[in-house]
C-alpha cells in the first residue's frame, strides 16, 4: 500500500467509541462499501458524504473505544478514509485499523495543530504529518517494523498467508 | 530475574518465556478462542480469504450465539446458518446454538473454559469478564480471530499494570457494579488504556463469582487490555463444578511492578449510576431522582446473572411497575433462566408487569428486543451509553446496579434503592 498519503482533514474529539463509529444495527454487514454508507452516523450523518473524496481523520484521546467489532474500522477504510491520526487510540481498534490495512498512527497533539479542512500530508515510513494549509509539520514516533511490515503487506490478512504458505 | 506481576507471568508462559517486561512483544499461543453470531461471520470471511484448510484446534474454540438470537432479520438468519455450516466442516465441537448456552461471557465461565493462568482471546470486546476466574483473556476483532483460527497464536504487547486495593464490605444495596463504576468515573474512560488491571483485598476476596464477573467485564470501558481477580479458593471450588482440565493458577509475586495502586473504602460506598452518554460521567444514584425513565433494562453480561435477578426480585417483590415505564429482564444463560424459574422469580417480575426475554445480549447493543424511541430514557444493568447504543441517537442511557434499576422502575424515575418507600 502506498505509505504516504494526502487529504483534508476532518476532525473528532475524544472517546469516539465504535457505537458511533459503526452503530450495532449494522452489524450484520460485511461488504466494506455497505459498511461505509454508515460510518460515523451516529455523531454526523453527513460525513460518508464527505469522507467519499479520501480524508483523514484527526481525533483525540482513546479513539475507537468500546466494542471490538472490527467493521468499524472497516466503514471509515469503505467511506473513503485514508488513515486515522489520533492523541491515542483504544487498542482493539488500533490492531483492528492495522489488521484491515487502515494505517492508524498516535500523535500527540494533534488536535491542536490541525483544523478542519485543512489538508494533510502522512509520511508513514517517517512518522512525518504536514499541514499544508498552515505551512506546519509534526514529527511522531514511527510505527514499529513489524506493523510497518503488516500495513506494507496490506494488513494481516496477506501477512498470515505467507506465514502458512498460501502466497 | 525482576518480579513478575500476574499480565507479565500468563504472557510468559503463553510464550515460553522465562520473563516478559512492559513494552515486550510476546507471540503467545491461545488457550483458548470465542466467537458469537455477529463477530464470527466476518472471522469465517477472513479465515476463508488467508485460505487455510483447517482452524488449528477445534477443541480449543468455542461458538456462542447470543446476540441477534432467535435471528431478528433473514440476514442474521442467513448468517447464522453460514456459521453452523463452517462450525460443522471444520468439526468444531463447542456449539452452544439457540436454546443451548446465552450470552457467551456468562456461558464461557458458565461452562468451565475460562480458567486461571490461561490465555484466552474473544471476538468481543467483554472478553475480559474471564479475568474474574484469573485468566488473562482478551477482546480482539474479527480478522485478528481468524489469524488465531489459522496459527493459533498471535502478538502481544505486554501491558504496564494498575492494582485496584479495596477493603471493606459493601452496603446493602451497593453492589460490585457499583465499584467498579466508581473506579471507571474515578479513573477515566481512558484511564487504563493498553493496561491490566489487577483486582486485590478484602473487598474482592469476599467478593461471588458473580461480581467478580461484573467486575472484570467492565474493565474495557477504562481502556483496560485485561482485568485480573487473583484466583483463590472460590475460583477452585467454582470450576471443579465444570471442568475436568487442569489448571496451574498464577498470581504476581510480592513486590512485583505495579504502575500505581488505587485505594479504596467501599464501606461507605452508595449505588452509583453512569451518566449519558460516556460510561465514566458517574453520579450517586440519589443525585438524580429528577430524571424520569421510559424503559428499564436487567440483562446483559455485566448483570445478567442469578444474584442480580435475586437483587431486582427483592425490590420488585409485591410492588407494581410505575405505569409508564416497560421493564424487559433477560437472565444471561439458560441455567440462569431455569434457575431463576425454579425460584419463583419468574412470577415476581411477571407481577410486577416486567417481560422476561430469552438470553439474549439484544438490547444492550440496540439489536433488536427493546430499541429506544427519539427522547426517551432507559435505565439499564448493562455496560455501555454511548450515543445511541440502544437505539435511536437522540436516546438515552443510564447504567446502573440491578436493585437500582428496579427501584427506578418502580418509582419512574431514577431511584436509589434504600429510598423506596416501605411496602
Amino acid at each position: 500500500m502506498n505509505l504516504n498519503i494526502e487529504g483534508k482533514a476532518v476532525k473528532f474529539g475524544d472517546n469516539v467509541n465504535t457505537d458511533v463509529i459503526l452503530p450495532g444495527k449494522y452489524l450484520e454487514l460485511i461488504d466494506p462499501e455497505e459498511l461505509g454508507k454508515h460510518a460515523l452516523e451516529g455523531l454526523d450523518p453527513t460525513f460518508a458524504q464527505r469522507a467519499r473524496e479520501g480524508v483523514i481523520i484527526v481525533g483525540g484521546k482513546n479513539f475507537g473505544c468500546g466494542s471490538s467489532r472490527e467493521q468499524a474500522p472497516i466503514a471509515l477504510k469503505g467511506s473513503g478514509v485514508k488513515c486515522v491520526l489520533a492523541e491515542s487510540f483504544a487498542r482493539i481498534f488500533y490492531r483492528n485499523a492495522i489488521n484491515i490495512g487502515l494505517p492508524a498512527l498516535e500523535c500527540d497533539g494533534i488536535s491542536k495543530k490541525v483544523d478542519e479542512g485543512d489538508i494533510l500530508t502522512v509520511d508513514l515510513q517517517n512518522g512525518l504529518i504536514e499541514n499544508k494549509t498552515k505551512n506546519d509539520s509534526m514529527q511522531t514516533a514511527t510505527l514499529p517494523p513489524f506493523i510497518m511490515g503488516l500495513l506494507e503487506k496490506g494488513g494481516l490478512i496477506p501477512h498470515v498467508r505467507g506465514l502458512i504458505g498460501k502466497q | 530475574m525482576h518480579k513478575l506481576n500476574i499480565f507479565e507471568k500468563i504472557l510468559a508462559r503463553a510464550s515460553r518465556r522465562k520473563e516478559v517486561v512492559p513494552g515486550d512483544i510476546a507471540e503467545a499461543n491461545i488457550d483458548m478462542a470465542m466467537i458469537h453470531d455477529l463477530t464470527g461471520p466476518l472471522t469465517v470471511h477472513s479465515f476463508k480469504k488467508i485460505g487455510a484448510d483447517k482452524v488449528w484446534d477445534p477443541k480449543k474454540i468455542v461458538v456462542i450465539f447470543d446476540h441477534l438470537i432467535p435471528p431478528s432479520t433473514i440476514l442474521a438468519a442467513t448468517l447464522q446458518k453460514g456459521l453452523r455450516e463452517f462450525i460443522k466442516e471444520q468439526g468444531i465441537p463447542r456449539l452452544y446454538d439457540i436454546g443451548q448456552g446465552g450470552v457467551c461471557h456468562q456461558v464461557f465461565p458458565e461452562e468451565g473454559y475460562a480458567r486461571p493462568g490461561e490465555l484466552i482471546v474473544g471476538a468481543d470486546s467483554h472478553t475480559c469478564t474471564y479475568g474474574a476466574l484469573g485468566a488473562f483473556a482478551t477482546g480482539i476483532g474479527s480478522t485478528e480471530m481468524a489469524a488465531v483460527f489459522a496459527t493459533g497464536k498471535m502478538w502481544f504487547k505486554v501491558p504496564k499494570a494498575i492494582r485496584i486495593h479495596a477493603e471493606g464490605n459493601l452496603k446493602k444495596y451497593s453492589t460490585p457494579k457499583d465499584l467498579i463504576l466508581k473506579i471507571i468515573g474515578d479513573i477515566g474512560e481512558g484511564g487504563a488504556i493498553y493496561k491490566g488491571m489487577e483486582f486485590t483485598g478484602e473487598t474482592f476476596s469476599k467478593m461471588s463469582i458473580d461480581g467478580r464477573l461484573t467486575v472484570c467485564n467492565m474493565v474495557v470501558e477504562a481502556g483496560a487490555k485485561a482485568g485480573i481477580v487473583p484466583p483463590d479458593n472460590k475460583t477452585i471450588t467454582y470450576l471443579r463444578k465444570r471442568t475436568k482440565k487442569s489448571f496451574k493458577p498464577l498470581k504476581s509475586d510480592k513486590g512485583a511492578d505495579f504502575e500505581e495502586t488505587l485505594e479504596y473504602d467501599v464501606k461507605k460506598l452508595e449505588p452509583q449510576v453512569a451518566c449519558p452518554s460516556s460510561v465514566d460521567n458517574v453520579k450517586p444514584a440519589s443525585e438524580l431522582s429528577n430524571v424520569k425513565v421510559d424503559q428499564v433494562f436487567i440483562g446483559s453480561c455485566t448483570n445478567g446473572r442469578i444474584e442480580d435477578l435475586r437483587l431486582a426480585a427483592s425490590i420488585l417483590k409485591n410492588r407494581k411497575l410505575h405505569s409508564a415505564v416497560r421493564m424487559i429482564i433477560s437472565p444471561a444463560s439458560q441455567t440462569i433462566y431455569s434457575q431463576a424459574l425454579k425460584e419463583g422469580l419468574f412470577k415476581i417480575f411477571m407481577n410486577s408487569g416486567a417481560i422476561i426475554t430469552n438470553a439474549t445480549c439484544g438490547p444492550c447493543l440496540g439489536g433488536h428486543m427493546g430499541l429506544l424511541a427519539p427522547k426517551e430514557v432507559c435505565i439499564a444493568t448493562s455496560n455501555r451509553n454511548f450515543i445511541g447504543r440502544m437505539g435511536s441517537p437522540e436516546s438515552e442511557v443510564y447504567l446502573a446496579n440491578p436493585a437500582t434499576a428496579a427501584a427506578s422502575g418502580i418509582t419512574g424515575q431514577i431511584t436509589d434503592p434504600k429510598n423506596l418507600r416501605r411496602r
